[in-house]
């Protein structure tokens, strides 16, 4: 600030406690629903304190899930746990391969590589969802962990991220490696790996949340109840119109499904906003 | 910039590139070459009966009235996702970066709602404005407002506008934040001494310095209006009513898995591959990327 105004200051903070109220009341209303009986949540106004039901709405959600999906919401969050990390680290590990092979190496075809990843970027996965569909259902990948992630997996977002990495780490670490003897794959395992640390964490805590937020590719390839994640899981309780939900355990669920990427963004939080920043370019 | 230190082998580089390019192939080159391939054909639902008809269902797609309607609420919802998220986010970085004292806090209370997956978004807002239970809906009738998203498409379309712009905020907040704090301090502080105020500062000064980030975020929040919605629009809306709220992406995906229309979901596909490679090439091509940080 370069100069004293009081009323600017007070105007200041004013704003901004409004704006992260603003941006805060839904997931608290959606929180005071989640505590409540379905009876109190449907009665107009609903309550905007606490209720006393959490833990029964939370245990029930869990266990045996609400309307439709008769699925547990513990159940889910598996699923859509190890659709995350198997989505963050898929990405990760192949990218990294692929652009140490475009950077360490000369072969015919690279730069024809190079650029079939790179067009990737413009064909967003709405956009082919039936074709797509159809290859994963062809190859017997539905209902399947292998169907719901390895058709995400590819990325040329973390491969450029990667390449760009390389191309700063000094060639003196290559030509020393390679004076003491070390192949191509000692060098990447004990030299590129270990520098890219700081890369790999903030790609990690983005693509988790992209993989944990996953909703239109999972709702196609899974039918059956058990392969459900969190996300998908809410919109088949909602199912069967207003009066049949069961709005406190649908609230606790969406509560479920918020924490673990919630959680992600606010404890690696300098991870997060490097690699948001570094995506981006 | 090319490497001097290389490695020579004759297949490792191409082992380390296989899966990826595995992966390329199977799911994007293969489904997009058959999306092409489905959009000059026609085929009845049951997969028999393939006829090469040309351009025949791109023409059709520009004579349905229904399609032109859904070009037009994606317009005008990624208009406003995009004016109004940046908009919003703008003032909060203009203030944020004001504090002194407690700017990491409410960096942190603004940034979470990007973890929160665009479907679970359309619920939370859904369940505020449901005209039967919503707590925001109750308030509005009670200023004799007469709300109810499920018949008037105004409101369903603001509905989901509202929603997909409170999940981009902390986005678009953080990058206006980190453009803000690289503007030198001198800048800010010469206009001072000769007397500008904040706001003249912000118009003459920070504003203009700032084109890049939000010439960026622009192509970013449309690109978001554009695809990243589907889970808003079909947890809270389902494009309805009618199809008030039925942008392009979610009739893509009815046409092609609901009313089993291949050729005409194909062509629509195609359409906004084109869409998407324009903003893709704008993006690599006018954006300066090289705003500091």
């Amino acid at each position: 600030m370069v100069e004293n105004r009081p009323f600017l200051t007070f105007l200041t903070h004013a704003l901004l406690i409004l704006g992260v109220a603003i941006i805060a009341f839904p997931v608290y209303v959606t929180f005071i629903a989640s505590t409540h009986t379905v009876q109190e949540v449907l009665a107009a106004p609903m309550p905007l304190t606490p209720g006393s039901h959490l833990l029964e709405n939370y245990l029930a959600a869990l266990q045996h899930g609400a309307g439709e999906s008769t699925a547990g919401v513990g159940r889910m969050m598996l699923n859509s746990l190890i659709s995350a990390l198997v989505i963050a680290i898929g990405k990760i590990a192949i990218s990294l391969l692929s652009a140490f092979a475009i950077v360490y190496f000369r072969f015919p075809l690279r730069n024809f590589f190079f650029w079939m990843i790179f067009v990737t970027l413009m064909v967003p996965v709405e956009v082919r969802i039936l074709p797509t569909y159809k290859v994963v259902s062809d190859l017997g990948m539905l209902d399947s962990y292998a169907g719901i992630t390895i058709p995400l997996i590819a990325s040329a977002t973390a491969t450029f991220l990667f390449r760009q990495f390389f191309l700063t780490i000094p060639d003196e670490l290559a030509e020393a490696a390679r004076i003491d003897g070390a192949g191509p794959l000692r060098f990447l395992r004990d030299v590129v790996i270990p520098l890219s640390r700081t890369n790999i964490a903030a790609l990690f805590v983005i693509l988790f949340i992209y993989g944990w937020n996953q909703y239109l590719w999972p709702l196609l390839v899974t039918t059956q109840e058990e392969m459900y994640t969190t996300v998908i899981g809410i919109k088949r309780m909602m199912l069967g119109g207003d009066a049949a939900v069961e709005w406190q355990l649908v609230m606790a669920t969406a509560m479920l499904a918020m924490l673990p990427p919630a959680l992600v963004v606010l404890l690696m939080q300098k991870w997060f906003v490097k690699g948001l920043v570094e995506t981006e370019k | 910039m090319e490497k001097r230190a290389i490695f020579a082998s004759q297949w490792l580089p191409y082992a380390l590139l296989a899966p990826q390019i595995v992966v390329t192939i199977l799911f994007f080159f293969l489904p997009a070459g058959q999306m092409l391939y489905q959009s000059v054909h026609i085929q009845d639902a049951f997969g028999g009966n393939l006829q090469f008809v040309g351009f025949d269902n791109f023409t059709e797609l520009f004579y349905d009235p229904l399609y032109l309607a859904s070009f037009k609420v994606t317009a005008v919802f990624s208009v406003a996702v995009a004016v109004l998220g940046l908009v919003i986010s703008l003032v909060l970085a203009a203030f944020a970066d004001r504090v002194i004292h407690g700017a990491g806090v409410y960096k942190t209370l603004l940034i979470w709602p990007y973890a929160v997956a665009p479907a679970i978004a359309g619920v939370l807002w859904l369940f505020m404005f449901n005209p039967t239970l919503g707590i925001v809906a109750y308030w509005l009738r009670q200023r004799g407002v007469d709300w109810n998203y499920i018949l008037y498409d105004g409101q369903a379309l603001l509905l989901v506008i509202l929603a997909a712009v409170w999940k981009q905020v902390s986005y678009n907040f953080l990058f206006f934040l980190a453009g803000l704090q690289s503007i030198p301090k001198s800048l800010i502080e010469a206009a001072a001494i000769d007397g500008a105020g904040p706001l003249k500062r912000f118009a003459t000064i920070v504003f203009p310095l700032l084109s890049p980030t939000t010439f960026f975020l622009l192509v970013v929040n449309i690109v978001y209006a554009f695809f990243d919605t589907f889970g808003i629009i079909d947890t809270a809306t389902s494009g309805g009513p009618g199809q008030a709220t039925e942008i392009l992406v979610y009739k893509v995906y009815k046409d092609g898995f609901k009313a089993l229309d291949l050729g005409g979901s194909a062509a629509q596909s195609a359409i906004l591959m084109a869409i998407v490679v324009a903003l893709t090439v704008v993006q690599f091509r006018y954006v300066e990327r090289k705003v500091q940080y």
